[in-house]
Protein backbone atom coordinates (compact mmCIF):
# COMPACT_ATOMS: atom_id res chain seq x y z
CA UNK A 1 0.00 0.00 0.00
CA UNK A 2 1.09 3.65 -0.99
CA UNK A 3 -0.11 5.06 2.24
CA UNK A 4 2.13 2.98 4.08
CA UNK A 5 5.42 3.44 2.13
CA UNK A 6 7.58 6.00 3.89
CA UNK A 7 8.72 7.44 0.46
CA UNK A 8 8.06 7.71 -3.39
CA UNK A 9 11.28 6.08 -4.76
CA UNK A 10 12.68 8.72 -6.81
CA UNK A 11 11.75 12.20 -8.12
CA UNK A 12 9.47 12.66 -11.67
CA UNK A 13 11.25 16.13 -12.05
CA UNK A 14 14.74 16.78 -12.65
CA UNK A 15 16.74 20.11 -12.39
CA UNK A 16 15.58 22.32 -15.93
CA UNK A 17 12.14 20.13 -16.39
CA UNK A 18 9.69 22.88 -17.31
CA UNK A 19 6.74 22.08 -15.10
CA UNK A 20 2.73 23.46 -15.39
CA UNK A 21 1.41 24.08 -11.36
CA UNK A 22 -2.20 22.07 -10.75
CA UNK A 23 -5.10 23.70 -10.51
CA UNK A 24 -8.23 23.21 -8.18
CA UNK A 25 -9.35 24.02 -4.40
CA UNK A 26 -8.55 21.05 -1.97
CA UNK A 27 -9.84 21.38 1.15
CA UNK A 28 -6.80 20.65 2.88
CA UNK A 29 -3.89 22.04 4.60
CA UNK A 30 -2.38 23.01 0.99
CA UNK A 31 1.22 25.05 0.39
CA UNK A 32 0.91 25.78 -2.93
CA UNK A 33 -0.17 29.55 -3.60
CA UNK A 34 -3.18 30.13 -5.30
CA UNK A 35 -1.52 32.75 -7.48
CA UNK A 36 0.68 30.06 -8.83
CA UNK A 37 -1.79 27.35 -9.57
CA UNK A 38 -1.70 27.06 -13.82
CA UNK A 39 1.27 28.91 -14.01
CA UNK A 40 4.50 27.30 -15.94
CA UNK A 41 7.72 27.66 -14.48
CA UNK A 42 11.27 25.86 -14.29
CA UNK A 43 12.33 23.44 -11.68
CA UNK A 44 15.45 24.69 -10.39
CA UNK A 45 16.28 22.44 -7.42
CA UNK A 46 14.81 19.05 -6.14
CA UNK A 47 14.56 19.87 -2.12
CA UNK A 48 14.24 16.80 -0.84
CA UNK A 49 11.40 13.88 0.62
CA UNK A 50 9.03 16.02 2.71
CA UNK A 51 6.11 14.29 4.77
CA UNK A 52 2.45 15.43 3.24
CA UNK A 53 1.09 18.45 5.15
CA UNK A 54 -2.43 18.07 4.37
CA UNK A 55 -2.10 14.79 6.16
CA UNK A 56 0.10 15.71 8.42
CA UNK A 57 -2.84 18.45 9.44
CA UNK A 58 -5.21 15.61 9.71
CA UNK A 59 -2.69 14.47 12.44
CA UNK A 60 -2.15 11.24 10.43
CA UNK A 61 1.76 10.13 10.03
CA UNK A 62 2.33 12.01 6.50
CA UNK A 63 2.79 9.23 4.49
CA UNK A 64 4.27 8.69 1.87
CA UNK A 65 6.66 11.49 1.69
CA UNK A 66 6.92 13.73 -1.29
CA UNK A 67 9.08 15.15 -3.50
CA UNK A 68 9.53 18.90 -2.81
CA UNK A 69 10.73 21.13 -5.82
CA UNK A 70 11.93 24.15 -5.88
CA UNK A 71 9.83 25.89 -8.65
CA UNK A 72 11.12 29.04 -10.99
CA UNK A 73 8.75 31.52 -12.48
CA UNK A 74 9.23 34.09 -14.67
CA UNK A 75 6.93 37.02 -13.55
CA UNK A 76 5.68 38.10 -16.33
CA UNK A 77 3.93 34.65 -16.61
CA UNK A 78 2.65 34.94 -13.04
CA UNK A 79 1.12 38.73 -13.84
CA UNK A 80 -0.25 39.43 -16.89
CA UNK A 81 0.25 43.34 -16.07
CA UNK A 82 3.79 42.91 -14.07
CA UNK A 83 5.62 46.05 -13.66
CA UNK A 84 9.32 45.34 -13.25
CA UNK A 85 12.11 44.18 -15.12
CA UNK A 86 11.58 41.15 -17.82
CA UNK A 87 14.50 39.46 -15.90
CA UNK A 88 12.28 39.38 -12.30
CA UNK A 89 11.52 36.02 -11.17
CA UNK A 90 9.53 34.52 -8.43
CA UNK A 91 10.72 30.96 -6.59
CA UNK A 92 8.10 28.79 -4.39
CA UNK A 93 8.73 25.38 -3.27
CA UNK A 94 5.98 23.02 -4.49
CA UNK A 95 5.20 19.42 -3.65
CA UNK A 96 5.37 16.89 -6.76
CA UNK A 97 1.73 15.85 -6.79
CA UNK A 98 0.47 19.47 -7.62
CA UNK A 99 3.10 19.75 -10.81
CA UNK A 100 2.69 18.16 -14.36
CA UNK A 101 5.12 18.23 -16.95
CA UNK A 102 2.33 19.06 -19.43
CA UNK A 103 1.42 22.24 -20.98
CA UNK A 104 -2.02 21.84 -20.42
CA UNK A 105 -3.85 22.53 -17.37
CA UNK A 106 -4.54 19.82 -14.76
CA UNK A 107 -6.52 19.75 -11.58
CA UNK A 108 -5.11 18.48 -8.84
CA UNK A 109 -6.04 14.78 -7.45
CA UNK A 110 -7.84 15.23 -4.25
CA UNK B 1 17.63 63.28 48.43
CA UNK B 2 16.44 59.48 47.91
CA UNK B 3 15.16 57.86 44.37
CA UNK B 4 11.86 60.14 42.88
CA UNK B 5 11.09 58.26 40.43
CA UNK B 6 10.29 55.06 42.54
CA UNK B 7 7.00 54.52 44.34
CA UNK B 8 6.83 55.20 47.84
CA UNK B 9 3.45 53.14 48.33
CA UNK B 10 2.34 49.71 48.58
CA UNK B 11 1.06 48.11 44.97
CA UNK B 12 -2.52 46.38 45.56
CA UNK B 13 -2.01 43.91 42.53
CA UNK B 14 -5.93 43.32 41.63
CA UNK B 15 -5.53 39.46 40.47
CA UNK B 16 -8.89 37.68 39.95
CA UNK B 17 -7.22 34.09 40.03
CA UNK B 18 -5.57 32.60 43.07
CA UNK B 19 -2.19 31.05 41.58
CA UNK B 20 0.56 32.22 41.41
CA UNK B 21 1.85 33.60 37.82
CA UNK B 22 4.39 31.50 36.26
CA UNK B 23 7.86 33.56 35.46
CA UNK B 24 7.27 33.06 31.50
CA UNK B 25 3.94 35.01 31.83
CA UNK B 26 3.84 38.53 30.87
CA UNK B 27 1.58 40.70 33.60
CA UNK B 28 1.97 43.53 31.41
CA UNK B 29 -0.19 42.31 28.44
CA UNK B 30 -4.38 42.52 28.32
CA UNK B 31 -5.51 38.63 28.79
CA UNK B 32 -6.84 38.60 25.62
CA UNK B 33 -9.01 35.42 24.42
CA UNK B 34 -5.83 33.89 22.74
CA UNK B 35 -3.90 34.60 25.63
CA UNK B 36 -6.36 32.19 28.01
CA UNK B 37 -6.66 29.84 25.29
CA UNK B 38 -2.47 29.74 25.09
CA UNK B 39 -2.33 29.47 29.10
CA UNK B 40 -5.25 26.26 28.86
CA UNK B 41 -3.11 24.30 26.08
CA UNK B 42 0.18 24.88 27.81
CA UNK B 43 -1.58 24.00 31.76
CA UNK B 44 -2.77 20.84 29.71
CA UNK B 45 -0.02 19.73 28.36
CA UNK B 46 2.11 20.65 31.15
CA UNK B 47 -0.45 18.02 33.66
CA UNK B 48 -0.81 15.29 30.98
CA UNK B 49 2.64 14.84 31.59
CA UNK B 50 3.07 15.66 26.97
CA UNK B 51 6.28 18.09 27.97
CA UNK B 52 7.18 20.17 31.35
CA UNK B 53 6.77 23.59 32.44
CA UNK B 54 10.97 22.87 32.29
CA UNK B 55 10.93 21.96 28.75
CA UNK B 56 8.61 24.93 27.93
CA UNK B 57 11.03 27.24 29.42
CA UNK B 58 14.15 25.81 27.62
CA UNK B 59 12.54 26.41 24.13
CA UNK B 60 11.47 29.88 25.04
CA UNK B 61 15.29 30.27 26.06
CA UNK B 62 16.47 28.78 22.76
CA UNK B 63 13.94 31.12 20.67
CA UNK B 64 15.55 34.39 22.59
CA UNK B 65 18.96 33.62 21.63
CA UNK B 66 18.46 33.36 18.37
CA UNK B 67 18.65 36.71 17.16
CA UNK B 68 19.99 38.80 13.84
CA UNK B 69 22.78 39.00 15.15
CA UNK B 70 23.79 35.06 14.61
CA UNK B 71 22.31 35.49 11.17
CA UNK B 72 25.46 38.80 10.84
CA UNK B 73 28.23 36.54 12.04
CA UNK B 74 26.99 34.25 9.30
CA UNK B 75 27.30 36.68 7.21
CA UNK B 76 30.15 38.36 7.65
CA UNK B 77 32.51 35.13 7.65
CA UNK B 78 31.30 34.27 4.36
CA UNK B 79 32.27 37.48 3.32
CA UNK B 80 35.75 37.27 4.66
CA UNK B 81 36.03 33.63 4.54
CA UNK B 82 35.56 32.08 1.41
CA UNK B 83 35.87 28.63 1.96
CA UNK B 84 33.13 28.96 4.78
CA UNK B 85 31.17 30.53 2.18
CA UNK B 86 31.68 27.45 0.16
CA UNK B 87 30.53 25.55 2.56
CA UNK B 88 27.41 27.70 4.05
CA UNK B 89 26.27 27.55 0.37
CA UNK B 90 26.51 24.08 -0.27
CA UNK B 91 25.60 22.58 3.78
CA UNK B 92 24.09 25.50 5.49
CA UNK B 93 22.89 24.38 8.81
CA UNK B 94 25.56 21.73 9.28
CA UNK B 95 28.43 24.28 8.25
CA UNK B 96 26.61 26.78 10.95
CA UNK B 97 26.52 24.39 13.41
CA UNK B 98 30.24 23.32 13.34
CA UNK B 99 31.51 26.84 12.93
CA UNK B 100 29.98 28.41 15.35
CA UNK B 101 29.58 25.50 18.11
CA UNK B 102 25.57 25.47 17.55
CA UNK B 103 23.07 22.45 18.05
CA UNK B 104 20.39 23.61 15.43
CA UNK B 105 18.65 20.75 15.06
CA UNK B 106 15.18 20.87 12.82
CA UNK B 107 13.60 18.84 10.34
CA UNK B 108 13.40 22.12 7.88
CA UNK B 109 16.02 22.95 5.11
CA UNK B 110 18.02 26.20 5.43
CA UNK B 111 18.91 27.73 1.83
CA UNK B 112 21.12 30.83 1.74
CA UNK B 113 20.63 33.04 -1.77
CA UNK B 114 23.64 34.71 -2.30
CA UNK B 115 22.95 38.24 -3.78
CA UNK B 116 25.10 39.04 -6.59
CA UNK B 117 25.86 42.16 -9.02
CA UNK B 118 22.90 40.34 -11.30
CA UNK B 119 20.64 38.88 -8.45
CA UNK B 120 19.07 40.62 -5.64
CA UNK B 121 16.96 38.33 -3.41
CA UNK B 122 13.76 38.74 -1.17
CA UNK B 123 12.25 36.42 0.97
CA UNK B 124 8.81 35.88 1.81
CA UNK B 125 5.99 33.60 3.00
CA UNK B 126 2.82 34.19 1.07
CA UNK B 127 0.63 31.73 3.16
CA UNK B 128 1.32 32.34 6.51
CA UNK B 129 4.65 33.56 8.35
CA UNK B 130 7.70 31.25 7.67
CA UNK B 131 10.88 32.56 8.71
CA UNK B 132 14.49 31.27 9.20
CA UNK B 133 13.42 31.64 12.76
CA UNK B 134 16.66 28.79 13.90
CA UNK B 135 19.06 31.80 12.83
CA UNK B 136 17.08 35.02 13.11
CA UNK B 137 14.69 34.59 15.84
CA UNK B 138 11.12 35.92 16.33
CA UNK B 139 10.05 37.58 12.42
CA UNK B 140 9.28 41.63 12.56
CA UNK B 141 5.51 42.15 12.75
CA UNK B 142 5.45 43.68 8.63
CA UNK B 143 6.68 40.49 7.85
CA UNK B 144 3.57 38.36 9.18
CA UNK B 145 1.21 41.27 7.52
CA UNK B 146 -1.08 40.76 4.72
CA UNK B 147 0.31 43.86 2.54
CA UNK B 148 3.73 42.62 2.81
CA UNK B 149 3.49 38.66 1.81
CA UNK B 150 1.10 40.08 -1.27
CA UNK B 151 3.11 42.99 -2.50
CA UNK B 152 6.38 41.51 -2.42
CA UNK B 153 5.43 38.61 -5.14
CA UNK B 154 2.83 41.13 -7.09
CA UNK B 155 5.11 44.39 -6.90
CA UNK B 156 8.74 43.37 -5.88
CA UNK B 157 10.39 46.84 -6.82
CA UNK B 158 7.92 49.51 -5.28
CA UNK B 159 8.24 47.22 -2.07
CA UNK B 160 12.00 47.55 -2.54
CA UNK B 161 11.59 51.79 -3.20
CA UNK B 162 9.66 51.70 0.03
CA UNK B 163 12.21 50.03 2.27
CA UNK B 164 14.47 52.54 0.74
CA UNK B 165 16.29 49.67 -0.91
CA UNK B 166 17.64 51.03 -4.65
CA UNK B 167 18.25 48.46 -6.96
CA UNK B 168 19.28 48.88 -10.86
CA UNK B 169 16.58 47.28 -13.40
CA UNK B 170 19.41 45.62 -14.93
CA UNK B 171 19.37 43.23 -11.57
CA UNK B 172 17.00 40.40 -11.41
CA UNK B 173 14.60 40.77 -8.41
CA UNK B 174 14.20 37.39 -7.25
CA UNK B 175 11.47 36.47 -4.75
CA UNK B 176 11.65 33.43 -2.81
CA UNK B 177 8.14 32.19 -1.19
CA UNK B 178 8.68 29.59 1.46
CA UNK B 179 5.72 27.73 0.39
CA UNK B 180 6.78 24.61 2.60
CA UNK B 181 9.89 22.66 4.10
CA UNK B 182 12.27 25.54 3.22
CA UNK B 183 13.28 28.24 4.96
CA UNK B 184 15.61 31.10 3.46
CA UNK B 185 18.62 33.19 4.42
CA UNK B 186 20.00 36.27 1.91
CA UNK B 187 23.42 36.53 1.91
CA UNK B 188 23.81 40.15 0.77
CA UNK B 189 26.53 41.87 -1.22
CA UNK B 190 29.51 43.49 0.65
CA UNK B 191 29.38 46.76 0.00
CA UNK B 192 32.25 48.42 -1.52
CA UNK B 193 34.60 50.34 0.36
CA UNK B 194 35.45 47.43 3.13
CA UNK B 195 38.46 45.89 1.96
CA UNK B 196 40.03 47.03 5.42
CA UNK B 197 36.98 46.08 7.61
CA UNK B 198 37.54 43.34 10.54
CA UNK B 199 34.66 40.47 10.39
CA UNK B 200 33.57 42.34 13.67
CA UNK B 201 33.28 45.81 12.26
CA UNK B 202 31.37 43.58 8.65
CA UNK B 203 28.42 42.29 11.56
CA UNK B 204 27.63 45.70 12.07
CA UNK B 205 26.51 46.31 8.84
CA UNK B 206 24.60 43.29 8.29
CA UNK B 207 21.06 44.22 9.58
CA UNK B 208 17.81 41.99 9.96
CA UNK B 209 16.15 43.48 6.94
CA UNK B 210 19.23 43.00 4.37
CA UNK B 211 19.07 39.27 5.37
CA UNK B 212 15.28 38.84 4.49
CA UNK B 213 16.14 41.21 1.30
CA UNK B 214 14.25 44.40 1.90
CA UNK B 215 17.49 46.25 2.44
CA UNK B 216 20.98 46.10 1.45
CA UNK B 217 23.81 46.75 3.71
CA UNK B 218 25.23 50.49 3.96
CA UNK B 219 27.73 52.07 5.44
CA UNK B 220 27.81 54.29 8.05
CA UNK B 221 27.12 57.48 7.39
CA UNK B 222 29.91 59.70 9.11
Amino acid sequence: MLEHQEFIASPSFNVGDRVTVKSGHPESHCRTPVYLRGKRGTIVEVVGRYHNPSLLALHKPGLPKLWLYRVRFQQSDVWEDYDGSSRDTVIADIYEHWLSSDEEHLNVSP
Amino acid sequence: MSHPKHHDHDHDHDHDHDHDHKPIESQQEPAGEERFLEQALRELLDEKGVVTAAQIAQQIDIQDSRTPALGAKVVAKAWVNPSFKQDLLAAPLETINKTFGLTINTPLELVVLENTPDVHNMVVCTLCSCYPRMLLGIPPAWYKSTDYRSRVVIEPRAVLKEFGAHISDETEIRVSDSTADVRYLVLPLRPQGTDMFTEAQLEALVTRDTMIGTAVPKLMES
